[in-house]
């Protein structure tokens, strides 16, 4: 940690400036809010007669409706692309060159394919070939291609993190690579990916969002939806509930990944980092 | 094959726009994320305070809330602008905080020997940052760096939901007025986006190998 070394802390005429300069800062801040609030509030944006819609139930029920439509979606893609996921790291892992290699290919070309693309892909393409298939299940089979390849690399930089020691200890013992891989590696390797595994998981909540583009009546399209019945003006009110709990619900994850995270570093050392990339994809 | 060979002009501008779309996001974005991670590491406690919170709320927003709130709320506020300019506000916005994400943890990864160093000869936090630490940090941060504009070159797909036609929606659009040749069409954008994705990755991988041995 670099960070804790960069400077001292601040003596009696640092800590008069710091304050000042907050003061102007928090000031300058203010200022631009505050202008954009009066235009707002010029146009009723502020009048609480907008807010109050937030109250009425029938718009508390289409929000509710949208979580459990948004978390519904989630939970089938997270556990079908846990499967993927684990057939590709073992694919990647094998011995056989030409399985490594095709499930490397697989791998790379999902992971560098917009899934939005992936979406389109399932939900037009599938019906030109005959096979029709829902809204729910384009969006589902979308995230489940693109975070299966991303879950597989998970798995593997997990088994691949653990000490070759393992793996020599267990050959020794006269285990054949598959009970290795099944009695040693994955129990080992999983504690050290499942904080990696919970923030993909954030990733993939985010992303059912595009569930909205193709017509699934998930948290963003009925929000959507509330603002189309009521009209524009009510935009900002129902927009915000709507940020407001997807940042409760994957805040609330974030925090439980960094929790497990911290515990198994302190318990059984490394843990397997979930990329920045993988986080903003 | 015939579909997309007629209209190779069409995809054209796609790339074109998603390359306009994704460099000018990336560039942007990156000067406010390195920004963002000089405060989140700064003396200063309001401005770290600051920095977190942009990216605590950022990272657990989805790109499409963000894209909602400046496309819809924005005009509430009288600024009107063209799509595109909206969708490289969103981009920008969200990706800034993976980008700072990605600069803290390289400086994180400078020898902690390095900033000690920079101390002790009386350099103050902005010279030791400007002058030892950044430089330094920027060499391992490539290859994050290089995956997030990879990840934004991807999440630029979504702007075709918003009104700007890049390379999915002139996908959308051409397999919509093409209803025979929908796979191929599709399979012509997927090799686009798969043109700029692959290199850059292999890119990162490459780097990456090169600066862990370096270390």
């Amino acid at each position: 940690m670099t960070e804790a070394v960069l400077y001292d802390a601040a003596g009696p005429r640092g800590r008069r400036r710091i304050l000042l300069g907050s003061i102007a800062g928090v000031v300058g801040v203010a200022a631009v809010v505050g202008v954009a609030v009066a235009r707002l509030a010029a146009k009723g944006s502020f009048d609480a007669e907008l807010w109050r819609v937030l109250t009425e139930g029938a718009v508390q029920r289409l929000i509710g409706r949208g979580l459990v439509a948004t978390l519904r979606a989630a939970v089938v893609a997270m556990v079908l692309a846990m499967a993927v996921g684990a057939v590709l790291a073992v694919g990647r892992l094998s011995r056989r060159a030409w399985l490594a290699r095709a499930a490397g290919a697989w791998v790379e070309l999902f992971r560098g394919l917009p899934l939005l693309l992936l979406i389109f892909f399932l939900f037009l393409a599938l019906p030109a070939v005959g096979i029709t298939i829902s809204v729910f299940w384009a969006l589902v089979a979308g995230l489940t291609l693109y975070n299966g390849a991303v879950i597989g690399e998970i798995f593997r930089a997990g088994i691949l993190s653990l000490p070759m020691g393992q793996t020599e200890a267990a050959y020794a013992i006269g285990l054949r690579r598959g009970q290795t891989l099944r009695l040693i590696l994955i129990p080992q390797g999983v504690r050290r990916m499942l904080p990696a595994l919970i923030s993909q998981l954030v990733t993939l909540l985010k992303d059912t969002s595009l569930g909205f583009v193709i017509g699934y009546a998930e948290l963003l399209r009925n929000g959507r939806t509330a603002v189309e019945f009521l009209g524009g003006r009510y935009s900002i009110p129902i927009y915000t509930a709507i940020a407001v709990v997807y940042i409760a619900v994957n805040a609330s994850l974030s925090l439980l990944a960094r929790w497990l995270d911290r515990r198994t570093r302190r318990r059984f050392g490394q843990t397997v980092q979930a990329s920045v990339a993988d986080e903003a994809a | 094959m015939d579909a997309v060979l007629d209209n190779l002009g069409a995809y054209r501008e796609g790339f074109v726009t998603t390359l306009e779309l994704s460099v000018l996001s990336s560039a942007l974005a990156l000067v406010l994320g390195t920004l963002l991670a000089a405060m989140r590491v700064s003396p200063v406690p309001t401005l770290r305070a600051a920095g977190a919170t942009y990216v605590e709320l950022v990272r657990n927003t989805p790109l499409t809330v963000v894209f909602f709130f400046v496309v819809f709320v924005l005009p509430q506020l009288d600024i009107l602008l063209p799509y595109f300019a909206f969708a490289v506000i969103a981009l920008t916005v969200y990706h800034a905080a993976f980008f700072c994400e990605a600069v803290r943890s390289g400086i994180n990864a400078v020898g902690v020997g390095q900033a000690e160093a920079a101390r002790s000869i009386g350099l103050t936090f902005g010279q030791s940052l400007r002058l030892v630490v950044l430089p330094q940090a920027f060499r391992t941060v490539i290859p994050p760096l290089i995956n997030v504009v990879i990840a934004l070159i991807k999440n630029s797909s979504i702007a075709a939901a918003f009104g700007v036609v890049e390379l999915t929606a002139t996908g959308t659009r051409l397999a919509n007025a093409n209803g025979d040749a929908v796979i191929a069409i599709l399979a012509g954008v997927a090799v686009c986006y798969l043109v700029l994705t692959l290199p850059s990755g292999w890119l990162a991988g490459r780097l990456e190998r090169r600066v862990a041995v370096a270390r």
